[in-house]
């Protein structure tokens, strides 16, 4: 079981309403954890490889992934992500709405960790960020940053 | 939500040659909100073998949505069997739930970088066991979205 250390995660998003969701769950929900936010699939790469003003950031503990991004779309992250020797370590969440069996298979033959798609209704999706939590964090062990 | 939602049971793989987890597990499943069937190999061959339909045996043996692997295996340890798993075109979708005694930090890294879907202790306390599995059904049969069997 993690200690009270504080986790990282890093949610790639391009959809403002849903940062600003995610940060309000965290909060309420008193999930104790740092968010960074990437608003793109270019700057989510940037950010993992310490590039320019991410030169300082440490690596996250779990990354959520949406899929449809601008720039950089989220398949490629995640294929760059776990073909990389340095980040393939750190499971991948993919969060998004949608349903494709196509989308689902794909992600996880790129090795993503897991594939939730995100519920439409508040009440649904606020469980579902809890249980992501509950599990990744207090079940799971993490990989050694 | 529900994997399971045309009725199909979830298919679980469990990987593991010690029959006190085995049974343990199976409890924990069996009282789950999920339907489940548990097939279990004792072995990494057998877990192969059953995975690759080798031999007349496991010919009608069902793809696993879900498999839970222990890492310390008689024949084929768990890490030689989550690198095939993880290569092989036809079965690296299936998620590898990897369930162990070892906490050292070398295992966890390398099952990570072998593609492991995640890490977990297991428990030495039977409750907490019992939990963890429970957990694992929760997490994995209800909030994610499984690969659907694309057996053809």
């Amino acid at each position: 079981m993690m200690n009270k250390k504080s986790i990282q995660i890093l949610l790639v998003e391009d959809n403002p309403g849903d940062v600003r969701q995610m940060r309000e769950i965290l909060m309420e929900n008193k999930i104790h954890n740092d968010l960074f936010v990437a608003g793109d699939g270019l700057e989510a790469m940037a950010f993992l490889r310490r590039e320019g003003k991410y030169a300082d950031m440490s690596r996250p503990d779990l990354i959520l992934l949406d899929l449809n991004l601008p720039k950089k779309d989220g398949r490629e992250v995640l294929a760059e992500i776990k073909t990389d020797e340095s980040l393939k370590r750190i499971p991948v969440v993919i969060l998004t709405i949608s349903t494709s069996e196509e989308d689902i298979l794909k992600s996880y033959n790129l090795h993503a960790n897991c594939y939730i798609t995100k519920p439409i209704h508040m009440e649904q999706f606020i469980k579902v960020v809890k249980d992501v939590n509950d599990f990744w964090f207090s079940i799971v062990d993490l990989p050694p940053k | 939500m529900n994997n399971n939602e045309i009725g199909k049971p979830i298919e679980i793989l469990l990987v593991e040659d010690n029959p006190g987890d085995v049974r343990l597990t199976r409890e924990a499943l069996r009282d789950g909100k999920v339907k489940n069937n548990l097939s279990v190999a004792k072995d990494g061959v057998e877990a192969l073998d059953i995975l690759h339909k080798k031999s007349k045996k496991y010919e009608n043996a069902p793809r696993p949505d879900l498999i839970l692997l222990d890492l310390n295996l008689p024949k084929k340890n768990g890490s030689e069997v989550l690198g095939e798993i993880k290569t092989d075109d036809q079965l690296k979708h299936i998620p590898v739930v990897v369930l162990t005694v070892s906490k050292a930090e070398e295992d966890i890294l390398k099952a990570y970088n072998l593609h492991a879907n995640c890490y977990i202790k297991k428990p030495v306390q039977l409750t907490a066991f019992l939990e963890v599995v429970k957990s694992i059904e929760n997490f994995w049969l209800t909030i994610v979205k499984l690969p659907s069997d694309r057996e053809q």
